[in-house]
């Protein structure tokens, strides 16, 4: 038993060191990146105070923007971030489970990979370029086909008709919601398609060996079993629809003011920060501009995050039921 | 019409709508690829990669924003996945169970969806105030800001498919753990952690927020860091909002030069995973 390599002690304390310092390393870059949230939060509230001291909260409750006589409210755009975002989930979410159940119950085996892996790259294309095309190919036919036979149609009912009203720009509020749907149409279906993915075999096999349909099993099974995550899936999705900024920029027709039209044009958060902040002179305009970033991100931290808490809920949940 | 055959014709409506669905997913992305190629082929031609942006009416190419396009993405890239690669790295490693790692996921996960015009404000905030100007450097580091979540998320997700027992037996051969990672975890991982640095180079490659105060933009050629640079995304907001012929030509070329970039990316990506998992083999 001679034959022991000897350890070298300074070759030992060498390793020892190098362990230390990449250790070091990778917990830096790790606690980096928690410092990052909080630094954009601080950095955004030390931007954003000068107009929030100067407005007070009628900064939230005031239409007015104008740059002019330096007066700024912020009800206009986050109005139109709200809005914009509900007519994208709308039209995204019946799409997306559409997708989704087509995806995990319907395609076959040799079809899923290619539709799905399109569907991711619609997620890949740049947002510009959803912005360029809204403008130039979905703004004229939506104002040509669509728009028109809305206002004839809806625009006299009593209610829902004020949304209805005035001439088909094509721009306007509700061409940004449609781009944003197509936006965020492959987020929800993936995550949609995912938590379908955790359903036990076992338990959709139970519904069919009952005699229920496809169609019943996916809801009466599928659905109730994938109900949080699928919450949670149109929440990441929102939380999309509500920061996208080229998109909305190119087809909103950057108006800040609070139209009862859906056909009018409007503006929001991220549009009017991209639209004016190279521009923006004097400090109080340039402020507002960074408290409207802060209320985006109060907005999109509170939604995402309470989309990724449910989604956590899910893996724990899925985690512990194999 | 007896209940078998309402919950049949229900059964073959919904199915038949979900179908439907799909094709209408996929008929958006055909739309914006044939609108892209359409419209943006025409414009492709040597001077687009020779000349620069020219002046409203003149003639030129992109050759100072692809320029700037690829400097930025490229020090973004430098700056953002070393850091993200480490930090995956200790999620994935050294503190797989703590309960600060947990933490750091989470915000890791808000970030990869926060919007990036908010990035863009924040390094407006820190770097370009502070500098007094618009520069390349500050647009790279937002870039930076922006890769650097996605590597860290699949920095860690890679690492986690490493056998546990190549860990052990390198382990039980005596080696530390800064070893082990270096000479055993990173070699299996090479190709899952290349498809995460293509993916966070196709999610830079694109964005257009955060450039737009930080790097701004130039009509020049511009090889300087510290000064404001021409980069694809901002050249083609600029140009296609404008009333020239020739610039929303050039928005256009651009468009779908920079469209067949990202598209060919993720697809390598793709590849690059489906020869991993053992499902993906042909």
């Amino acid at each position: 038993m001679s034959s022991v390599a000897a350890i070298d002690p300074r070759h030992a304390a060498g390793q020892r060191l190098r362990e230390r310092i990449f250790r070091g390393a990778t917990l830096a870059a790790a606690l980096l990146v928690l410092t990052l949230l909080g630094g954009v939060a601080v950095s955004l509230t030390r931007g954003a105070w000068p107009a929030f001291s100067h407005f007070k909260l009628a900064f939230l409750t005031r239409e007015i923007w104008n740059p002019v006589t330096d007066q700024y409210g912020a009800l206009a755009p986050v109005y139109g971030t709200l809005v914009t975002s509900l007519i994208a989930m709308a039209v995204a979410i019946p799409i997306s489970f559409g997708i989704a159940v087509f995806l995990t119950e319907l395609a076959p085996v040799w079809l899923k990979r290619p539709v799905g892996i399109a569907i991711e790259l619609l997620a890949a294309v740049p947002s510009i370029i959803f912005g360029i095309w809204g403008l130039f190919v979905l703004a004229p036919i939506l104002q040509r086909h669509v728009q028109p036979w809305l206002i004839e149609w809806l625009g006299p009912l009593p209610g829902i008709g004020r949304l209805f009203q005035g001439p088909p720009f094509g721009i306007g509020v509700l061409t940004a919601g449609v781009v944003l749907a197509i936006m965020v149409i492959p987020f929800i279906s993936a995550v949609m398609r995912d938590v379908f993915e955790t359903v036990p075999d076992v338990l959709k096999e139970s519904g069919y060996g009952l005699g229920a349909t496809t169609w019943e099993v996916i809801w009466k099974v599928v659905v109730p079993h994938s109900r949080v995550g699928m919450v949670g899936g149109v929440m990441l999705g929102l939380g999309r629809a509500l920061g996208e900024t080229m998109a909305v920029t190119f087809v909103i027709g950057n108006a800040h003011r609070v139209s009862s039209s859906l056909l009018a044009p409007g503006t929001t958060i991220s549009a009017s920060i991209a639209n004016e902040f190279t521009e923006a002179v004097g400090d109080l305009y340039t402020s507002s501009l960074v408290a409207l970033g802060a209320l985006l991100f109060l907005i999109t931290f509170t939604v995402i995050a309470s989309a990724r808490f449910m989604l956590l809920r899910l893996d724990r949940r899925a985690l512990s039921s194999v | 019409m007896s209940r078998r055959a309402v919950r049949k014709f229900t059964n073959a409506l919904a199915l038949a709508l979900s179908g439907l669905a799909t094709a209408l997913g996929l008929a958006f992305l055909g739309a914006i690829l044939w609108t892209l190629i359409k419209n943006g082929l025409a414009g492709i031609s040597t001077t687009v990669f020779t000349a620069m942006t020219p002046p409203p009416g003149g003639s030129g190419g992109l050759l100072n924003a692809i320029y700037g396009s690829a400097a930025m993405t490229l020090i973004g890239i430098l700056i953002g996945a070393p850091i993200g690669m480490l930090a995956g790295t200790y999620l994935a490693e050294y503190g797989r169970t703590t309960r600060i790692s947990a933490v750091i996921r989470f915000v890791n996960d808000v970030l990869l969806s926060a919007p990036s015009i908010i990035v863009g404000l924040f390094i407006y905030e820190v770097l370009v105030v502070r500098m007094g100007h618009f520069s390349a450097i500050a647009g790279a580091v937002a870039l930076a800001v922006i890769a650097m979540p996605v590597t860290v998320r699949t920095t860690e997700d890679m690492l986690n498919l490493v056998p546990q027992g190549m860990k052990d037996a390198s382990t039980a051969m005596g080696a530390y753990p800064w070893r082990t990672i270096t000479n055993i975890i990173y070699p299996a991982a090479r190709s899952g952690i290349v498809t995460g640095l293509l993916l966070a180079v196709a999610r830079i490659s694109g964005e257009t927020a955060p450039l737009l105060f930080t790097a701004l933009n130039n009509q020049f050629w511009s090889t300087d860091l510290g000064a404001p640079m021409a980069n694809l995304p901002v050249v083609i907001f600029q140009f296609a909002l404008s009333p020239y012929k020739n610039w929303q030509q050039l928005a256009w070329s651009g468009a779908l030069l920079i469209t067949l970039a990202i598209l060919i990316l993720s697809i390598s990506a793709r590849l690059i995973v489906s020869t991993l998992t053992p499902g993906g083999k042909r």
